[in-house]
């Protein structure tokens, strides 16, 4: 795959409202963005983009963000990609299905978008193969206010 | 009779009573056979002969006859014979010699009933002057005859000469008749004894003699009784001598010779004038001793009558003593069934004395009809030892009816025949009444019994309800749980939006906002962070509440999780100006428990203790209670306190004293309630401590090892 620009970030959610949302904060932040609204939408775009990270939502509609997880880390072509799950449910059992599927980090809704940005910037960070990265986005403080 | 003084002198040393046995013998003796084989036996027990034979001559020319013989064989007696006339056989020479010959080497041609050859032949005769009636033939001993020999050939000689001579007859006939009172003599049972007046023994029978004789024969002690029998008879005899009346009559204690007992007979003397030979005393002894015995067991057993009849009378007293005492009434009653014996008890129910009410002597009868047929009951059941029956009879003095149960023993005779009936009466009043309470009692505990059971089935009833309604109710609990969770999760993606949208706007992505744009911008963001906070809140507890709420038990430091906490805070206690410090007390071990929700307890703690000092510090101190194994955290503040009627208040859901938001970042009202909550489940407790104007103190007390849930 040729050294893009800028990194490509496949956001797989069904919440258009959200998914734009997402796509226009990274864009804002200086990624590319392909969107997926389910997940068998998820598994064509990134057999077909190789994208560099994939944001996917766990609860997706026509296939689940686990399997669909499942699915690209079976593909010897999609397997490298790292996967950022995000769900709305901070239960456990969520977290531990989301490893298992083979996601390489988790994030619980509502992530405001630099929050977002910081976790894949982060994820890309660590990467060897990649190249150079000049997204460097204004990182806001990540830590969840509660009283 | 005959005279006791043998006309022998005994001269050899052989015991004179040998030979006054001898002679007494031969006195008794009129057979001469007889006589000459008590000779033969005598030679040979008393001198050493190993042949004998006496031979005697029946008449004047007729044969010699063998008529005693002693170490012959049987065939030479059979074989021997030899005649009167044969003048020219040794023997027949013996018997006319004047002397005892003294025969050698005789020839085997002359017939001898002796096997040796050599032979003493000694001619059996009154004296030298009278005629020869036979031979005493001796061997064995010798050419010397011995005096013993010579003596018994004389004496047995005589006795012959008298049995074969001429005054033979008369003598028989006088010897005879003299035999006839002896004989009856010995055949008297009790001794008696003939002697002079000094006690000297004549003549006695054959029971006196075992008194008074002891034969050579006899032991040491037999020959001593029989001499102190002497004594003792001579002795009465002269007492009675002095008294000198003709039948004397007196108790003469003798030794039983052989058995050594004492022997006690009744002595009845009396004279007998002989004027040949003086004056005798025939002396008759008769055996008392069994008498005096059997008066003696008479004696005795009266004695012992005596005793038992005392002692019976001592017990029939004891025994009327014991029946009177007996509260029970006994009767003892005849074959008849007449009341032969009763005691005090069974008076007043059956006798009644000095009554004179008409009624209660009807009920006096009544009794005794009742009892009377109660025995008749009892004499025809006569096999059976004892018969229990109850009787109804009624007290005589004051009408009450009085069931008793009846006893009732047989007496029988020795020869099994019905005596008596012993009735004992037992007052079952009481035994009824107890009877009745019982059965009252069983009613009241089966009724008892039934409602426990009613009360039973009802509470069964009543927890299936409860758990029907419990199963109900924990199923709605889930329902709203679910419900909760759902809600909040679709209460986020929106929210999430709005947050998102809004951070957008504030950063410009859009495109530069006005000052009053982002003014309101901040607004929004501000209440759809609250709005986020009341439904992080609301799911926690719904979680809590639903048991739903996972714990993750690991080891940590409380000092680490100060200053992650700090360091959490850190904006806002820098905006704060407040001095934020911690500290430890002593040495406070590792904790295991949650972490992240310890942690969720202390930055609430904090956060609050920020949110409410106006001024002065907070301060943060761990220690350990090793006591009760506690770790307490405790979060202190110089705020503004909080008045002890609303100290309980602050745990409560929705509770804020201050519910404006303070300083720009206002609670949800849920905080306190939730830290309790988590801390309640961590197995811990949260405590205040506070006073208006003085701070308070916040203090999370958990389990150094958090149980396993």
């Amino acid at each position: 795959m040729s050294a893009r620009e800028r990194p490509l970030v496949l956001v797989v959610e069904d919440y258009q409202d959200a998914r734009e949302m997402y796509a226009a904060y990274l864009q804002f932040s200086g990624y590319g963005v392909a969107e997926a609204a389910n997940g068998v939408e998820a598994v064509e775009k990134a057999q077909e983009l190789l994208p560099d990270i994939v944001l996917m939502d766990l609860a997706l509609p026509r296939m689940d963000g686990w399997e669909a997880t499942r699915r690209l880390k079976a593909d010897p072509r999609t397997r490298h990609i790292p996967v950022v799950a995000l769900t709305g449910h901070a239960l456990a059992g969520h977290a531990e299905g989301a490893r298992e599927a083979g996601c390489d980090a988790f994030v619980t809704k509502p992530c405001l978008p630099d929050a977002l940005v910081a976790e894949i910037q982060r994820l890309l960070d660590r990467q060897p193969t990649k190249s150079d990265n000049k997204a460097s986005s204004p990182t806001t403080r990540t830590a969840r206010k509660r009283p | 009779m005959a005279r006791v003084a043998a006309p022998v002198a005994p001269l050899s040393n052989i015991e004179s009573e040998a030979k006054l046995a001898f002679v007494e013998f031969l006195l008794t003796s009129v057979d001469v056979q007889e006589s000459a084989r008590r000779a033969i036996d005598w030679l040979v027990a008393h001198v050493a002969v190993s042949e004998a034979a006496v031979l005697v001559v029946e008449g004047p020319g007729t044969e010699i006859l063998l008529v005693a013989e002693h170490g012959i064989p049987a065939g030479t007696i059979v074989d021997f014979s030899l005649a009167r006339d044969d003048s020219r056989h040794p023997l027949v020479e013996a018997l006319n010699a004047a002397e005892t010959l003294y025969i050698q080497n005789l020839p085997t041609h002359h017939p001898s009933p002796l096997e040796s050859r050599t032979l003493h032949a000694i001619p059996l005769r009154a004296d030298a002057s009278e005629p020869t009636y036979g031979l005493l033939l001796v061997a064995g001993i010798g050419p010397q005859l011995d005096s013993d020999t010579l003596w018994v050939g004389r004496t047995l000689g005589k006795h012959v000469s008298r049995l074969l001579g001429r005054q033979v007859l008369a003598e028989t006939r006088f010897g005879q008749e003299r035999m006839l009172l002896y004989s009856i003599i010995n055949a008297v049972t009790d001794p008696i004894l003939l002697t002079d007046t000094e006690g000297k023994l004549i003549i006695a029978n054959s029971h006196a003699e075992k008194l008074f004789a002891a034969p050579e024969e006899a032991s040491e002690g037999w020959r001593r009784a029989a001499a102190l029998n002497n004594m003792l008879f001579s002795a009465a005899l002269s007492t009675s001598a002095v008294s000198m009346s003709e039948l004397a009559r007196r108790e003469l204690l003798l030794v039983d010779p052989l058995e050594g007992s004492d022997l006690l007979f009744e002595l009845l003397s009396s004279r007998a004038k002989d004027e040949r030979q003086g004056t005798y005393v025939v002396s008759i002894l008769r055996n008392v001793t069994d008498l005096a015995r059997a008066k003696e067991e008479i004696e005795e057993s009266y004695r012992t009558l005596r005793v038992a009849q005392a002692e019976v009378r001592d017990e029939r007293h004891r025994l009327d003593l014991i029946i009177d005492s007996v509260a029970d009434p006994i009767l003892v009653t005849d074959q008849e069934g007449d009341i032969v014996l009763m005691n005090t008890p069974a008076e007043r129910l059956f006798n009644a004395p000095g009554l004179e009410d008409e009624a209660a002597l009807r009920r006096v009868r009544a009794n005794g009809a009742n009892l009377t047929s109660f025995v008749s009951n009892v004499l025809t059941r006569s096999g059976e030892q004892r018969y229990r029956g109850e009787i109804q009879l009624t007290d005589p003095l004051i009408g009450r009816p009085l069931p008793v149960e009846a006893l009732a023993g047989t007496i029988l005779s020795e020869q099994g025949e019905l005596m008596w009936v012993v009735t004992i009466l037992h007052d079952l009043t009481e035994a009824i009444e107890k009877a009745r309470l019982y059965e009252q009692l069983k009613q009241a505990s089966v009724e008892l019994e039934r409602k426990v059971q009613e009360a039973t089935a009802e509470l069964a009833e009543q927890n299936e309800l409860l758990r029907r309604q419990h199963i109900a109710l924990e199923q709605a609990s889930a329902l709203k749980s679910q419900f909760l969770a759902n809600m909040s999760h679709e209460f986020r993606t929106p929210l999430n939006a709005i947050l998102g949208y809004t951070h957008m706007l504030l950063n410009n992505v859009t495109g530069q906002v006005t000052d009053p744009q982002r003014k309101s911008l901040t607004r929004i963001d501000s209440n759809a962070k609250h709005l986020l906070a009341l439904i992080n809140d609301i799911l926690d507890i719904t979680r809590i509440e639903a048991g739903r709420m996972p714990l993750n038990a690991t080891t940590f430091r409380v000092s680490e999780l100060f200053e992650e906490v700090q360091s959490e805070l850190e904006p806002i206690i820098k905006r704060s100006n407040l001095i934020v410090s911690t500290k430890q007390r002593g040495a406070v071990p590792s904790v295991r428990s949650d972490r992240q929700k310890v942690k969720q307890i202390v930055l609430n703690l904090l956060s609050n203790a920020l949110k409410f000092t106006p001024a002065g510090s907070v301060t943060m101190t761990a220690s350990y209670e090793a006591r009760r194994r506690e770790v307490a955290i405790a979060v202190k503040d110089t705020g503004v306190g909080i008045p002890a009627e609303d100290q309980a208040k602050v745990f409560e859901d929705f509770r804020q004293l201050d519910s404006s938001p303070a300083r720009g970042y206002g609670g949800t009202g849920l905080g306190l309630s939730i830290c309790r909550r988590l801390a309640n489940m961590l197995g811990g407790t949260i405590d205040l401590d506070s006073s208006p104007g003085h701070g308070s103190t916040f203090t999370l007390r958990l389990p150094a090892k958090a149980r396993r849930r």
